[in-house]
């Protein structure tokens, strides 16, 4: 990129008169900032859905078990679902501050519902002649649920951690209201300074990294679940 | 906690609900940015699925522009279109500042759970049916308007209610680039260290999204043209979500 800029050292592409969307050369000079905000947009992803799953498997356990308390859990995720990501975080600073955790509950209560959901519908989903079976060869209900339900119930359970993985990832760009949003912060920096360079970079980045964590799990769903390999 | 008695004072003081910046103005522009964009999303989005669904084409369009619209952040967009020649941030009418490209950007955002649910609804109309609304000598126009539309209404409205939440959402997000509607509240209120009141902007927008869920749930529930299903349709209708569950995506 220093084809004709470093020759007459005339403004980089990225200079305020320029400002131009795509810039090698700003990616160059701020490629450490950029791959901070990568970073922590990387570990509030993960960390927001390693919550949701931590709490959406016994939840949804524990609401199949009891019909009563399935309608009275999804009816309460679907009311979190209805909220938008830019008031849920404001409600839950008075109990974590202007901190990374934030956005980490705020996100994993939204990526909960959807595991949730996937998971409710992915046991749905296991023929009961199976379960019988299964019954009928002398399995407990501990055993049934591991060995039978749960690898069952996972091409469901996966398609919901693919939605849940990718709009997390969107999602964690709104953490910048409480300073805390990985890329998001740079979007917002570069809205404020009309900086297009920083803005169109962080916006590709995000998506790229949509696209990269929705194929890793469809690669771990292969790996997952090697029978449904040849169903396609 | 402190901060939640002064919410609530925020929210009490009169002075606060008025004005030009108050919230009953910023809580009239949301509501009108959200209708706009909403009809604006049904009227090119629903039409085209519809009929593509009454064909049987397009089938993988309508599935995969779901999960396009999902890796797309919002506020990238938003951002996108503000620092952008055109539309940018310039007033557009009543629609404040930046106001035009909220509207894009609402509207791109509605279209995703239209499309999919208007498609998938259309193809889920039994073909038994279809066969014999043939047979009876129905046109295909006929057969359109009269026995799949009136099947396929309750999964468009389930598509018209996710957009609906969606564009809510969105329009709350626009603040993030100075944009119009109540995310304003929230954003000053955070950017003067002022959290009593991003704090009150958020329980303004939590409440309406409530309110505005329930509403289009009911409606939802009088557009169903069998409305008292036995529950053995009911658990039926809560395997689908499967696919709806794929394509609900919040408030990104």
């Amino acid at each position: 990129m220093t084809i004709l800029g470093a020759a007459d050292s005339g403004p980089s592409c990225y200079s305020r008169f320029v400002n131009e969307w795509f810039c090698w050369q700003y990616v160059e000079d701020r490629h450490v900032q950029i791959t901070d905000a990568l970073v922590e947009h990387i570990a509030i992803t993960l960390a927001a859905l390693a919550l949701g799953i931590v709490i959406a498997v016994p939840l949804a356990l524990v609401a199949r078990r009891l019909p009563r308390l399935e309608a009275l859990v999804l009816g309460f995720s679907t009311g979190i679902y209805t909220i938008p990501s830019l008031a849920l975080l404001p409600l839950l600073v008075p109990f974590t501050g202007l901190s990374a955790a934030t956005v980490v509950i705020g996100l994993g209560l939204y990526a909960l519902t959807i595991l949730v959901r996937a998971l409710l519908d992915g046991l749905r989903s296991v023929p009961d002649d199976v379960r019988e079976a299964a019954r009928g060869l002398g399995y407990g209900r501990a055993r049934m649920l591991t060995r039978i339900e749960m690898p069952l119930a996972l091409p469901v359970v996966m398609a919901g951690l693919r939605v849940a993985a990718v709009s997390t990832i969107a999602l964690t760009t709104v953490g910048t209201l409480v300073a805390y949003g990985g890329l998001g912060d740079l979007i917002s920096h570069g809205v404020q300074r009309d900086f297009r360079a920083e803005l169109m970079t962080a916006a590709v980045l995000c998506v790229v990294l949509a696209v990269v964590l929705d194929v890793l799990l469809v690669l771990l769903q292969r790996v997952l679940t090697p029978w449904t390999a040849g169903a396609r | 906690m402190d901060l939640f008695s002064e919410t609530w004072q925020y929210l009490l003081d009169a002075d606060n609900w008025t004005g030009a910046e108050g919230l009953v103005a910023r809580l009239l522009e949301q509501l009108l940015l959200t209708a706009t964009a909403l009809v604006a999303a049904m009227l090119l989005g629903l039409p085209l699925a519809l009929w593509l669904g009454h064909l049987g084409r397009g089938g993988f369009l309508a599935v995969n522009i779901s999960n396009v619209g999902r890796a797309v952040p919002t506020f990238a967009l938003l951002a996108l279109l503000v620092a952008a020649d055109w539309p940018g941030s310039a007033d557009f009418g009543p629609y404040g500042r930046a106001g035009l490209a909220t509207l894009i950007a609402l509207v791109l955002f509605a279209l995703p759970p239209l499309i999919t649910n208007g498609y998938v609804g259309m193809r889920e109309v039994p073909s038994d049916v279809q066969e014999a609304a043939d047979g009876m000598g129905m046109s295909p126009v006929q057969r359109f308007r009269r026995v799949e539309l009136p099947l396929a209404l309750p999964v468009v409205a389930s598509g018209v209610r996710l957009a609906l939440v969606q564009v809510w959402a969105t329009a709350t997000i626009a603040a993030l680039v100075a944009g119009p509607g109540l995310g304003r509240i929230i954003t000053e209120g955070f950017a003067r260290n002022d959290y009593a009141q991003g704090m009150a902007g958020a329980v303004v927008v939590a409440v309406v999204a409530l309110v505005l869920e329930l509403a289009a749930a009911a409606a939802q529930r009088a557009v169903d043209p069998m409305p008292s299903r036995p529950s053995l349709d009911r658990d039926h209708e809560l395997s689908v979500p499967s696919t709806t569950v794929t394509e609900a995506p919040t408030g990104s």
